[in-house]
């Protein structure tokens, strides 16, 4: 730093001889000038101002360099206070010059280049920094964040040279980045830590349609995905590698993780700093002479990274520096992505939960998803994609905190329909509205006059109006106004109830439906089957999802990702919890056979985790109990260094394959049905099904194995082998239904692996075989068995497909570390009685 | 200020829609849930019905169903939700720069269900 050299006093006298009060303003940038604009406005002789700007440059609108990046804007255009400006008012601007000490008793402040300025009332406007995650690799040449011009510029030099780009951070300024880069021609990867886009501004649901739209724009998006190091040659990036190994070429990086307010300057001059410079409500900090404004600022606990409560602050802070205080209360937010052609909208608290009632509104046509969120009388948060057309229509109303009691019915279809009046309000007076042209059902083109007709000449039903005209056959998406159109045309005559039960309270739709449209539509993760079928709620609920991931699981083995967070959590720790919170655990023991090895194996498992308890179970197994959650893979090991497998004990899945000792031991055995039931569940472990899946084969018609009560039974007789299912021991027992007899083992595997998949493909979720049979009857079993010649082959195909991804022993993986924060502590409190308090990892 | 809060380690520790444990000695284990929503909450790890470990329930919204016997607890307050009765104590958490703190003292005793 040169020598402090203090400049001679330049104010010009007021009329009345005084000198103007000193201004001196730390920041060029939006907040900054915008504060001393609103001061000019109130009293444009009040101050001598002085402005310090880091940036040799003028005033410009930060939020802008979007489309600066994207080609879209000059930096011209995004001038807010041209030269001219400051002249114009008086203002000296110091730019290129930043500010690195305050002399806070002296009231001056130094800047780099030696300049010292006199203050009587100081304001700081020194913004955020982009947070930099510390990973080795982070200082080499080629890394940029996107903050200011320069950063702009560096991005489009390299765009120049093409290539491929890596964002760091799928936020707000990461995909505008990337959008940019993109529109320049790289190819562009974003990595995201978290499993959805801009989760802050977006909920899971819009999050996953935007990552959907920008992968159909040529972007590689990486959800889920930490990045390890920056990878350097020569001393320029050259590449990313993340945390699982992944490595992505890159000939620039751009981090975009976040910001932080820039506190330095405060800091070290001995102002109060949380997050970020503490201000009261008048934008004072705890020096009474000392202002500060925007993102450097922290305001009753808050600190924004948003341009519009800027605004709000600078008025208050004029308000106050001009002698006429009024206060800022703090300000409700709303973003809106800058990327053209992807609107998205999003404000307020849209966390849901107590005493908030979502209302979401998809149409997956026109890739649509709406969800405002209300709590009593008022419209608290509002998610929009694809069209944010009326997102300053909620904003306003969120803002104003209005009473949406009135249009509460009409409030997700928007303003122009919510103004329509109390007509509209009731959807039947809305349906019955419609004039006779307007079109009910999209995918068979039927117009509201063709329900109506249909209706009149006899059907008086949801089947009757599909039969009779199509209406709502296909996706049924219409569903609700068909009934609409029956109420309105039937009056009383119609009761109103649908036919079948809807999966949750989250859809309209019934289980059947959901599982025909994920294939129909080619649904292949959670989000998407919510998005195509219109989910009411953002996603789903204990109900919907562990049934989704199962239909998607049955339908595209191999291909859908399963998702862990929509499992029961016997599922996802692949034990059996117990009152206690403990586990119990089940190895596999194939038809229920075990030798000295296992056994001694499972001794030593009791020993080593003090088990409290091991007992036989009906499957014929031996159930540990008492095993901590945190023991669980270690418990594994052990049984798998024995060639022991997990037994599925726990799982809507095939539990077990119970033998008797057949036709090797027993006087009356007349087959193998040991070595027939340990070929079976060698065939049939591992599979997830709509509910447990009981197998059993017993020797001979004594029946030892209790084959007449299983999901499937055999019953080996001399002749052949009798095929039995739809038992059930549980609350209500019922007895198998007979299937058929076959000759051969082959034949028995072949029509089990047969019944399997038709169970599996055609049960609701969590209905086991007996109650299913019961509801579609034995015949439409043996119907989809026997009817086609080819159908027992080709079942057994498709679960032999499916079999050959699902047969991955789920306890090895755990064993080997995999999934280790389902078992893991994250820490563990231990108070201490003299030192502080103890965190041990 | 920060001397009250116990830092516990990075979000990233917490995947979406999953929950952590934390036992603390001669105190109530600690759940902190990380919702779908990508927020956090941390409750005593034990349902207001029969002390199911909540952390082991599907989070759905801001709710977590139980484990045992799938009654629905709001991550807000702790209540149970529908025709279910009962609270369990909520800490109180606060996420800073990419880190978890919970309330110190609500941590070694939390307050009494209300």
């Amino acid at each position: 730093m040169n020598a402090p050299a203090t400049f001679p006093d330049s104010r010009i006298p007021r009329p009345d001889g005084t000198l103007p009060q000193r201004l001196v303003v730390v920041g060029n940038g939006m907040a900054g000038c915008r504060a001393v604009e609103e001061i000019l406005a109130r009293d444009p002789a009040r101050y001598a101002i002085t402005i310090f700007g880091a940036e040799p440059r003028v005033n410009y609108n930060r939020i802008m360099l979007s489309p600066v990046l994207a080609g879209e804007k000059t930096f011209d255009e995004i001038v807010i206070n041209d030269a001219a400006w400051y002249a114009d008012n008086g203002i000296t601007l110091l730019s290129g010059d930043a500010v690195v000490a305050i002399d806070r008793a002296a009231k001056t402040v130094i800047a780099a280049s030696g300049r010292v300025e006199a203050y009587d009332l100081l304001l700081l406007a020194t913004g955020s920094d982009p947070f930099i995650i510390p990973v080795p690799g982070k200082d080499l040449a080629g890394m940029v964040t996107f903050r200011d011009l320069d950063d702009v510029d560096k991005m489009v030099r390299a765009a120049d040279s093409g290539g491929s780009a890596v964002v760091i951070g799928g936020g707000l300024l990461g995909l505008e980045a990337a959008h940019g880069l993109s529109l320049r021609g790289m190819k562009v990867t974003v990595i995201h830590l978290m499993p959805t886009l801009m989760e802050r501004q977006l909920d899971e649901a819009a999050g996953w349609l935007l990552k959907a739209e920008l992968e159909a724009r040529g972007q590689s998006i990486l959800t889920g995905a930490d990045t390890a190091e920056i990878i350097g040659k020569d001393g320029h990036v050259s590449a990313v590698r993340l945390k699982d190994g992944r490595v992505i070429d890159a000939d620039i990086v751009v981090m975009a993780v976040g910001i932080r307010p820039a506190t330095a300057l405060a800091k070290q001059a001995g102002l109060e700093v949380g997050r970020g410079i503490l201000v009261d409500d008048h934008m004072v900090t705890s020096d009474p002479a000392v202002l500060a404004v925007g993102e450097c600022v922290e305001h009753r606990g808050t600190c924004y990274g948003l341009v519009a409560p800027l605004w709000d602050m600078c008025r208050a802070l004029a308000d106050h520096a001009t002698g006429a205080p009024t206060g800022y209360e703090g300000s409700v937010t709303a973003t809106k992505l800058k990327v053209s052609g992807i609107e998205v909208f999003s404000a307020g608290d849209f966390s849901g939960g107590d005493g908030c009632e979502d209302i979401v509104m998809r149409d997956a046509a026109r890739g649509l998803y709406k969800r405002v969120v209300v709590k009593g009388d008022r419209l608290i948060g509002a998610v929009l994609y694809g069209d944010t057309a009326d997102g300053a229509w909620y904003f306003d109303l969120l803002r104003k905190s209005v009473d949406v009691s009135d249009i509460r019915e009409a409030l997700i279809f928007g303003q122009a329909f919510a103004s329509g009046g109390g007509a509209l309000l009731d959807p039947n007076s809305a349906v019955a509205a419609l004039s006779d042209d307007a079109e009910i059902c999209g995918c068979n083109g039927v117009s509201k006059g063709k329900v109506v007709s249909c209706i009149a000449r006899g059907a008086h039903s949801i089947d009757a109006v599909r039969a009779g005209c199509k209406a709502s056959a296909s996706c049924g998406s219409c569903t609700g106004l068909v009934e609409s159109l029956l109420a309105v045309t039937l009056g009383d005559q119609f009761a109103g109830e649908r036919g079948a039960r809807t999966v949750c309270k989250c859809t309209s739709f019934t289980h059947d439906d959901v599982r025909r449209l994920i294939l129909e539509k080619h649904l292949k993760a959670i989000p998407a089957v919510m998005q195509a079928l219109h989910w009411s709620t953002p996603d789903g609920c204990a109900s919907c999802r562990p049934a989704l991931n199962y239909y998607l699981v049955c339908a595209w083995p191999g291909e859908y990702d399963d998702d862990q967070q929509s499992r029961f959590v016997n599922e996802r720790m692949h034990a059996n919890i117990q009152k206690d919170g403990t586990y119990s655990v089940v190895p596999r023991m194939w038809g229920g056979l075990t030798n000295p090895r296992e056994l001694r194996a499972i001794a030593d498992v009791v020993e080593k985790y003090n088990a409290p308890m091991v007992k036989v179970t009906g499957g014929q197994r031996l159930d540990i109990f008492g095993i901590r959650k945190e023991d669980l893979p270690a418990v594994w090991a052990d049984l798998n260094a024995a060639g022991m497998v997990s037994g599925h004990a726990y799982g809507k899945s095939l539990r077990t394959v119970k033998t008797c000792v057949g036709s090797e031991w027993c006087r009356f055995g007349t087959q193998d049905s040991t070595g027939l039931g340990v070929q079976i569940e060698h065939m049939t472990w591992g599979s997830w099904m709509p509910h447990k899946f009981k197998i059993a084969v017993s020797g001979c018609p004594r029946n030892c194995a209790e084959a007449t009560i299983k999901d499937f039974g055999i019953i080996c007789v001399d002749s052949g082998y009798e095929l039995h299912v739809g038992g059930n021991g549980g609350i209500k027992v019922r007895v198998t239904d007979l299937l058929g007899k076959v000759a051969t083992e082959a034949e028995a595997m072949a029509l089990c692996a047969a019944f399997i998949q038709l169970y599996r493909e055609q049960a609701w979720y969590l209905e086991r075989t007996a109650p299913w049979i019961e509801r579609v009857g034995l015949e439409h079993v043996k119907a989809g068995l026997f009817d086609d010649p080819g159908a027992i082959a080709a079942l057994a195909a498709r679960f032999a497909h499916s079999q050959s991804f699902m047969q991955d022993d789920p306890w090895a993986k755990r064993a080997a570390g995999a999934d280790a924060d389902l078992h893991q502590h994250l820490a563990e409190v231990r108070p201490l009685e003299l030192a502080p308090m103890e965190l041990v990892r | 200020m920060i001397g009250d809060w116990l830092d516990i380690g990075p979000v990233s520790q917490i995947s979406p829609g999953n929950a952590r444990t934390m036992p603390v000695r001669g105190g109530r284990e600690v759940a902190i849930f990380h919702t779908l929503n990508n927020e956090f909450y941390a409750l005593v790890n034990a349902c207001p019905h029969k002390g199911g470990p909540l952390s082991q329930g599907i989070v759905h919204g801001t709710v977590v169903a139980c484990p045992l016997h799938n009654w629905n607890i709001s991550l807000k307050t702790g209540e149970a939700l529908g025709e279910d009765k009962g609270c369990v104590p909520t800490i109180p958490l606060r996420i800073d720069a990419g880190r978890i703190y919970l309330l110190r003292s609500a941590v070694i005793a939390p307050a009494p269900a209300g």
